[in-house]
């Protein structure tokens, strides 16, 4: 007993996002239905029936939809995972483990951002191949990361409400949250067709301020600053990440 | 106040007003097995929780190899089999005990684990495709797969035919081997028999009895004894041999562990005794009437 090492963060961290994604991969009924929808409305309604006039279509939408696009796995996949996962007492399985939360919290993001990623590369190719999109390099590297890593807020949102909702309760609270919320943000209709008061409501929710950094990225006009955005979604994953955390040694959670 | 290394000191756990665990003090010694029985909703579960960190005492204390249990030095240490639990349907055995197993120090094999716990046919098998006593077994090569010295087992063979039940005590005495401990729960006085080197009645939040299967069994044999008398209870409890008393009115029920001295006490204390009758109970009985009668939980603490 004399020499005891424990298994390194990383390491537990690696194989679980493994066997998350291997599980993906093994329902595809849960996971295709995310990566399909954002292509789906993006062929349909930036590719098929472009519309733009004055603006690219194309590449607001790929923006926009991209946004809607990342948003689905941190919610679903990690946040209904996870409300799921403590019903069935899996988690609390590996609450008793020694395996720290932080790896558990790590792991699943790790799978949210993969899935973001193929969420942004397909609607990037599409975009590239079938509806001109021209960026210059530059622009399509910061388009991908802002998107890949604009699902971490959402990460963070969706632990917290897989901490704090009922396993049963949680699909219905998220697709309350995840509809509502896109379509407020203006993800499916510009913001600017809205009233001017829906317009400043669209400030207070996260994923108007994600589209933006996005539309940023792509070189469209954008109402937020940067910097508003950056720091509102600094803080979102900030105060969800810390009570979501809290949650997790909360008891018998 | 002695120091429990491994157990609980005068713990108590309340959910609202419901008192799931009152004061219990129970002591978990190294290469023991100490099966934990009572009835349904005991405090069984609730004791484990309180164990393993994964609920804190409002009162007493909680202690793993004499630190706190919620510590990675104590988890890595312990291997838990909780009484409800289902897991990642997709993944199959042999990818679950491969994750469990990377999050201890120093795992058993994967396929000793498995064996052990009698799935060796099915490794690869989705967990979603078990059968409810299989599913038991995958939890089972879960909690020892790690290579715990202290194993929690709640109510592992719920669920169970008798076949798989034997088969799963034979994988519990093989984990036993090299001076392992188990805490064990249980409704059935049989399995904590067949596997316990020590046993703790609990009841209702409490600890009724702690001894050796022997010194159980003998407090738990006695006979019934019903008869018609105008002795008052606190009289009857009184009587040589008498654990506990019950019954309305004129017509009572005593449990003795010497019927034939409480009989004979009984008579010259009540001349008009009538309507006397003195059945012998089976040791699953005598342990029902213990854990459930309202009156006479006296402590007997061993
Ligand atoms: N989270 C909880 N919230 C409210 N009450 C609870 C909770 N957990 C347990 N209880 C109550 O505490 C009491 C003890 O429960 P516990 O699960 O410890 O019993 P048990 O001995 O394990 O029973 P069983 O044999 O049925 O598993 C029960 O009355 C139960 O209803
Ligand atoms: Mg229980």
């Amino acid at each position: 007993m004399s020499e005891i090492r424990m298994p390194s963060m990383t390491r537990i961290s690696l194989t679980d996002t493994r066997l998350e994604i291997l599980s993906l991969i093994r329902q595809p009924g849960y996971s295709l239905p995310s990566l399909l929808f954002p292509v789906m409305f993006y062929v349909f309604f930036g590719l098929v029936f472009n519309m733009g006039r004055g603006v690219h279509m194309p590449t607001y939408l790929l923006a926009s939809y991209g946004t809607f696009g990342v948003i689905a796995p941190a919610l679903f996949s990690f946040g209904v995972g996870v409300a799921v996962e403590r019903a069935q007492g899996w988690l609390r399985l590996r609450q008793a483990s020694p395996a720290p939360p932080l790896a558990y919290v790590i792991s699943k993001t790790g799978v949210s951002l993969a899935f973001a990623a193929a969420v942004a590369l397909l609607l990037m190719t599409l975009g590239a191949l079938f509806g001109d999109v021209r960026l210059e390099r530059l622009r399509w590297f910061w388009t991908f990361g802002v998107l890949v890593f604009g699902t971490i807020p959402f990460c963070a949102l969706g632990l917290w409400i897989g901490m704090n909702v009922k396993g049963n309760a949680a699909p219905a609270v998220v697709n309350l949250l995840y509809l509502p919320m896109s379509l407020l943000s203006g993800l499916w209709i510009p913001i600017q067709f809205f009233p001017e008061l829906m317009q400043k409501l669209a400030w207070a929710l996260p994923p108007f301020h994600l589209a933006q950094l996005a539309f940023g990225a792509v070189g469209m006009p954008v109402q937020a600053p940067a910097w508003v955005s950056v720091s509102y979604l600094s803080v979102m994953t900030l105060v969800f990440g810390v009570a979501s955390m809290r949650s997790f040694y909360r008891e018998d959670a | 106040m002695s120091q429990i290394a491994t157990g609980l000191t005068n713990a108590a756990k309340s959910f609202g007003k419901v008192r799931a665990v009152d004061d219990v003090t129970l002591e978990l010694r190294p290469g023991q097995v100490l099966g934990l029985l009572g009835p349904n909703g005991a405090g069984k579960t609730t004791s484990i929780k309180l164990l393993l960190g994964l609920l804190q005492p409002d009162r007493g204390r909680a202690r793993l190899f004499g630190v706190d249990p919620r510590s990675r030095e104590a988890r890595m240490r312990i291997g838990v089999m909780m009484q409800i639990g289902e897991v990642p349907a997709v993944l199959t055995i042999d990818e679950l005990v491969e994750q469990f197993r990377g999050y201890y120090p120093n795992p058993r094999p994967a396929g000793e684990a498995i064996e052990l716990a009698g799935l060796g046919a099915l490794r690869d098998r989705r967990a979603g495709k078990l059968s409810g006593g299989e599913k038991q077994r995958l939890m089972f090569a879960l909690a020892i797969c790690g290579n715990p010295e202290l194993l929690f087992l709640d109510e592992p063979t719920v669920g169970m035919d008798v076949a798989s039940r034997r088969t799963f005590w034979e994988g519990i005495r093989a984990f036993l081997d090299g001076g392992r401990s188990i805490l064990l729960t249980t409704h059935y006085l049989e399995e904590a028999d067949a596997l316990a080197d020590r046993i703790a009645v609990i009841d209702r939040g409490r600890v009724i009895a702690d001894g050796t299967p022997e010194t159980i069994k003998s407090r738990f044999s006695g006979k019934r004894i019903r008869c018609r008398t105008s002795l008052s209870p606190t009289t009857l409890l009184g009587l040589p041999g008498v654990r506990e008393t019950g019954g309305s009115g004129a017509s009572v029920e005593l449990i003795s562990e010497t019927p034939e001295r409480t009989v004979r006490a009984l008579l010259d204390a009540d001349a008009g005794l009538s309507d006397l009758e003195v059945i012998g109970m089976g040791l699953e009985e005598a342990f029902l009437s213990m854990t459930e009668s309202p009156a006479g939980t006296e402590e007997m603490s061993a």
